[in-house]
């Protein structure tokens, strides 16, 4: 039972980091109806820019932290209105190709800058843990799962009370009816990529913390959390966080019974674990938990 | 009718606009081809013959990603898990039970297809974006499968893929001819263009004729396509077999042109570098992907080529030595990125498009506009 809960509750962590990409996905999903590769970019580029605050300058870390969230949100508008803003009116196949091109580009300059190294965030968590009752929680889980509360919490927040936020509801139900009301959709879309940025930074920082984990693989939880956000649903931002933390938890759950109990599916089995859910949720419900159906009209 | 020099290219029925070689021109290009195609060996340096060799298989893989994304519409990252399929069956029917070459490469497209038969149900039973996530995770999954199934796999480690390359008299394994030794490398070149040769063929006679229609009335308008009386399912997964062929024979080629593969080489990587092929040379062309191929596969090992024993400005070796801002391998990968990049935004109709616009120029000389 003690393996059992501890399992759960690194997964809940796990989970609540995946949560943190896939509502990267579908802020931007929402507002432009494009699945954004370009988001572990991001990823990576704002655990770099914390580590880079925090060790190479010398900055508190809270304060790396802030400012990599700022960065990351500039980086993801300045991106929205370089790039894709022109690419209004085409096909969505070639927006998708040009996310996963600029994905490309920012995989490579990262490594270029601060090389192949696994460094250390300098995190203030490193690898201390609290034992409650048997269970030991890592001050790094338990970190990862109070930021994405933070985080969450403010964002739903946000997208429920504040003018922007409604307005990017608006633009996401009926772009037109939308613009008729005065809202303008290109100022939603800058939002959403710079929301999208920013969230990505914090997840960068949840992913690269303990010891030596800030390595450039870091940005491949983007590609894990492609499940979450299916699982969710594409279009609902609590579908995220609930496919996030399903999907955390069905991960670490695997690693820790496959090996004894299915070991003909062969070692590592709990990395592609969330992709096998993934086929049967859109085998059973393909539009997710949370997603709306689409309706086909001519 | 016979087109005139004054008016070329203009058709007075449809069957003249759909045959397969409309006009003296196309033929006259063809026997070109072939002519470059035999002399290929005889002409270019080993270096070249090594860089088209991989050029070739990448232009077998590029037609049939071009097949399903540039005619059908639909986009897939799973094509480096067909490509692995196709060199693991290269590698035990061809390799390990030794069967001759006119049956493993057959059986690979002939796998391939059936694998993409069964997934294609899965994959496309959604439409859009849904597509492109399912066949990311199929990447990631068959990974998993080539890395575990060892006994065919190599696991990790990889296999070696060594497979009979006897075609009657012909040895493509190496083989003298006319007094002259032709290495193995030479002979794949005449091997593997001969197979792109068949894959244009048979892909631009595909797309002329009512299934090759029918896929692009799918990418164009999927409901009225339906209307029209077209099945979207079977035209969808009947695309995406076919893609899976022509990747299934292109990683057959390529485990027998490098002799080894591991696991590791089917990554997402490999599936964008495919898409990257197909955007640049210019998609739903025939003779794009087959341009874009020996682009993308010529750029990195030219930039290697160059940068060996010589300092590029801003650039280092792999070493990370100074006074550079970036390596030759990270530059390679960012090139194939800028490239993506940089023809959606600027030329999204690809290489292609350069070389129609240049035709309709020459068309409407001397009143071009």
């Amino acid at each position: 039972m003690t393996k059992f809960l501890q399992l759960v509750f690194e997964g809940t962590a796990l989970g609540a980091g995946y949560a943190l990409v896939a509502l990267g996905f579908v802020v931007i999903y929402r507002a432009t109806g494009v699945i954004n590769f370009a988001q572990g970019g991001f990823v990576l580029l704002g655990a770099y820019l914390t580590y880079n605050f925090n060790t190479t300058w010398g900055l508190p870390f809270w304060v790396s932290v802030f400012l990599a969230v700022v960065c990351g949100a500039l980086v993801g508008a300045l991106v929205e209105a370089l790039i894709l803003r022109r690419m209004v009116g085409q096909p969505q196949f070639a927006i998708i190709m040009l996310t996963i091109g600029l994905l490309f580009i920012i995989d490579q300059i990262v490594p270029s800058v601060w090389g192949y190294d696994a460094l250390n965030l300098g995190d203030p968590w490193g690898l201390d843990t609290t034992d409650i009752g048997g269970l030991v929680l890592s001050h790094r889980s338990l970190a990862t799962l109070a930021l994405a509360a933070a985080v969450l919490t403010a964002f739903f927040v946000y997208f429920k009370y504040s003018t922007m936020g409604i307005a990017m509801r608006a633009t996401a139900i009926d772009q037109e009816a939308a613009l008729a009301q005065g809202i303008s959709a290109r100022r939603v879309f800058a939002v959403s990529w710079a929301i999208a940025g920013g969230v990505a930074a914090i997840a960068g920082v949840t992913q690269a913390a303990g010891a030596a984990a800030l390595a450039p693989t870091v940005g491949l939880v983007a590609l894990r959390a492609f499940p979450a956000m299916i699982l969710g649903g594409l279009d609902s931002p609590p579908g995220a966080v609930v496919g996030g933390v399903l999907i955390g938890i069905t991960q670490n759950l695997t690693a820790g019974y496959q090996p004894d109990m299915a070991p003909w599916l062969g070692n590592n089995f709990h990395l592609v674990m969330p992709y096998v859910v993934m086929v049967i949720i859109l085998m059973v419900r393909p539009y997710g938990l949370f997603g709306t159906p689409e309706v086909q009209r001519a | 009718m016979r087109a005139t020099g004054a008016a070329p290219d203009l058709h007075t029925d449809y069957a003249a606009a759909l045959r397969l070689v409309p006009n003296s021109w196309v033929r006259t290009g063809a026997g070109l081809a072939a002519l470059a195609w035999l002399a290929g060996p005889l002409i270019l340096s080993d270096f070249w013959v090594v860089v088209l060799g991989y050029a070739g298989v990448a232009a077998v893989g590029a037609l049939g990603l071009n097949l399903l994304t540039g005619y059908t519409g639909q986009v897939s990252l799973g094509h480096a898990f067909f490509l692995g399929i196709g060199a693991y069956v290269a590698a035990q029917f061809g390799g390990a039970w030794d069967l001759p070459l006119f049956i493993w490469l057959p059986a690979c497209a002939v796998v391939g297809a059936a694998v993409g038969a069964v997934v294609g149900p899965f994959a496309l039973r959604l439409r859009g974006q849904y597509l492109v996530v399912v066949t990311l995770g199929l990447v990631f999954v068959g990974e998993h499968i080539f890395r575990e199934w060892g006994s065919v796999t190599g696991g990790g480690a990889g296999t070696a893929v060594r497979p009979q390359l006897d075609l009657g008299p012909v040895d493509f394994g190496g083989m003298s001819l006319f007094g002259t030794r032709f290495s193995r490398q030479e002979m794949l070149f005449w091997l593997i263009w001969g197979v792109v040769g068949i894959g244009v063929v048979a892909a631009k006679n595909l797309v002329r004729t009512r299934p090759g229609r029918a896929l692009q009335a799918v990418r164009d308008r999927d409901l009225a396509a339906e209307v029209i009386g077209i099945s979207l399912f079977r035209y969808k997964v009947g695309a995406f077999a076919i893609s899976s062929a022509y990747a299934a024979v292109a990683g057959g080629l390529y485990g027998a042109l490098q002799t080894f593969v591991s696991p590791t080489e089917w990554s997402l990587l490999l599936s964008i570098q495919y898409v990257a092929m197909i955007i640049i040379g210019g998609l739903g062309t025939i003779f794009g992907p087959v341009l874009g191929a020996v682009v993308l596969t010529a750029i990195p090992r030219l930039l290697d080529e160059i940068s060996r024993g010589r300092d590029l400005p801003l650039v280092s070796d792999d070493a990370g030595g100074p006074g550079g801002i970036i390596t030759i391998s990270n530059l390679k990968q960012a090139i194939f990125g800028a490239l993506i990049v940089g023809f959606l935004l600027f030329e999204p109709r690809g290489l292609a498009a350069v070389w129609l616009r240049f035709k309709a120029y020459l068309k409407t000389w001397p009143f071009s506009y």
